[in-house]
């Protein structure tokens, strides 16, 4: 009795082996999952965290003010604000003072998002980009020049000669400040 | 010895290597790219058109590895067993037939060294054997701990499987009264011994994944217990022999069974194209290496005390069995 009830397990375990076989063989005829990088990008979600862009609004000013709270907020000390004012000849911004020099070190940048919490303004954002790889320690570095979007349609490049009087808060208002 | 009959054996033996050293190049391509495959993956395809130039980057990549030989290593041995290890891949072919004879500028040829040697079967198992000193040499003379673990264990399986190999080959054996391979195969020409053998089909290749240290038996090289196990403290071209000695004996294993149970080289129209007899071959040998591949993809590795179970207390006895009903039958039949 024994020896039917080994054989008969003995069978058993070979029926499972047999059924493991044949999962991964059909396993080979499903479409792979692999995405061929380079070409064939995956898209990323809506909320990724990638590299940072100043954003502008739709009169072509800056909305970055200078006022270096995203600095502040900063875990990982990796942006650098340096302020100057605006003035109706040359102004670059719709608030008092604007960003003159903005650099973000994305090597020690950790991607957390707390700028944008941090910015008043909403002029740093964190999109998609994250194919970020240097050959130096200069080109993680971003610049201003870098860092900020394209003048938007209909919209003029900063610095702009505007009336006086139209700009007259320190703080801009966040709709339509123009 | 005339000049054309040497030259015939050198061009001969130097085909025999090839087969070995480009099959073992484009092996572990295929086997990549099956293993890709089984896991929904797509697998090396960027050197070369669909990845075919890859093994060739890989051979570089190792060409210009650093060669280590650890301070506390046996210097000569340390160097020698990477030799004895791949040697024997290189020479188990030289029985195995690649074709029937063929006529080409007026002379006949066998495709194939010496497959007509009366103890061809002998030679495989003896040279099969061979390889087991590469790999416990080497794990002795690493000076580590790991490798000297992984040598052990090689050595036990080996030869405890050894035994169910050796036993599976007898009923061919016995089916075609012969030891030389090329009489086996002439004994397969209505039926193959795969048919007449499921059972020594069977035990032949279980044994075989063992012998070659395949997974689901890839003891020696337990990369958890073991980090790589005997080629632990080896790197570069030295490493790279190991490599080739595995995947040499997978594709000499695999022509030795495709021969023994899978009628060798026959196959239809074989008459009117003896040409063909390599290539319904290379089929066989193809088909056995996708199992192989296929094996690994699907199962967990054995623990070594349920392997030793396995090897002595089932495939053993199973051997035997499979021996002594042959043998009832053939005296039933009457040969």
């Amino acid at each position: 009795m024994g020896f039917l009830r080994g054989l008969w397990a003995a069978f058993l375990s070979m029926f499972e082996m047999l059924r493991g076989l044949w999962t991964t063989f059909r396993s080979m005829f499903e479409a792979p999952v692999t995405y061929q990088y380079p070409e064939v990008k995956r898209p990323v979600h809506e909320r990724f965290k990638g590299r940072h862009v100043l954003k502008r609004y739709d009169n072509g000013l800056e909305r970055c003010i200078g006022c270096a709270l995203c600095a502040a907020a900063c875990p990982a000390d990796a942006i650098f604000v340096e302020a100057a004012e605006n003035t109706d000849e040359e102004r670059y911004s719709p608030g008092e003072r604007y960003a003159s020099t903005y650099q973000i070190n994305l090597m020690r940048c950790i991607f957390c998002g707390y700028c944008e919490d941090a910015c008043p303004t909403e002029a740093i954002v964190l999109e998609h980009q994250y194919e970020l790889s240097f050959t130096s320690r200069r080109d993680a570095i971003y610049t201003k020049e870098l860092l900020i979007v394209h003048v938007p349609e209909g919209g003029k490049p900063t610095p702009q000669n505007v009336p006086v009087g139209m700009f007259n808060r320190a703080i801009p208002e966040m709709k339509d400040p123009a | 010895m005339s000049w054309a009959l040497l030259l015939e054996w050198v061009i001969k033996s130097a085909v025999i290597i090839m087969i070995i050293l480009g099959g073992f190049a484009y092996l572990t391509l295929f086997e990549r790219r099956v293993l890709a495959r089984i896991q929904t993956r797509i697998g090396p395809n960027r050197a070369g058109p669909w990845g075919l130039l890859q093994p060739v980057a890989d051979g570089i990549k190792l060409i210009f590895n650093e060669e280590l030989i650890p301070a506390q290593a046996d210097k000569v041995l340390f160097l020698l067993a990477p030799v004895i290890t791949v040697v024997p891949a290189l020479i188990i072919l030289a029985v195995i037939p690649l074709g029937p004879e063929v006529t080409l500028f007026g002379r006949n040829y066998y495709l194939g060294l010496a497959s007509n040697v009366n103890v061809g079967v002998l030679y495989i198992l003896a040279v099969a054997s061979i390889a087991v000193y590469g790999i416990v040499i080497a794990g002795w003379a690493s000076g580590n701990k790991y490798a000297l673990m992984g040598g052990v264990r090689s050595t036990a399986q080996m030869v405890s499987y050894e035994l169910a190999l050796a036993l599976a080959f007898v009923g061919p054996i016995m089916l075609a009264s012969s030891m030389s391979v090329d009489a086996i195969i002439e004994g397969q020409t209505h039926l193959w011994y795969v048919i007449l053998q499921p059972l020594g089909f069977l035990i032949f290749l279980i044994a075989a994944v063992a012998e070659v240290n395949r997974a689901p038996f890839d003891m020696p090289e337990a990369e958890q217990e073991l980090v790589a196990g005997y080629h632990a403290e080896y790197s570069g071209m030295k490493f790279a022999l190991f490599f080739m000695a595995e995947y040499g004996k997978m594709i000499a294993v695999s022509f030795i069974a495709a021969t023994m149970f899978l009628g060798g080289y026959l196959g239809p129209f074989l008459d009117r194209w003896p040409l063909l007899g390599p290539v319904y071959l290379f089929i066989k040998v193809v088909g056995l290496l996708f199992i192989m591949v296929w094996l690994r993809a699907t199962f967990p590795r054995f623990r070594y005390d349920q392997l030793m179970a396995f090897g002595w207390k089932i495939m053993l006895p199973l051997g035997l069995l499979n021996v002594v009903i042959t043998g009832v039958i053939i005296v039933l039949v009457g040969g």
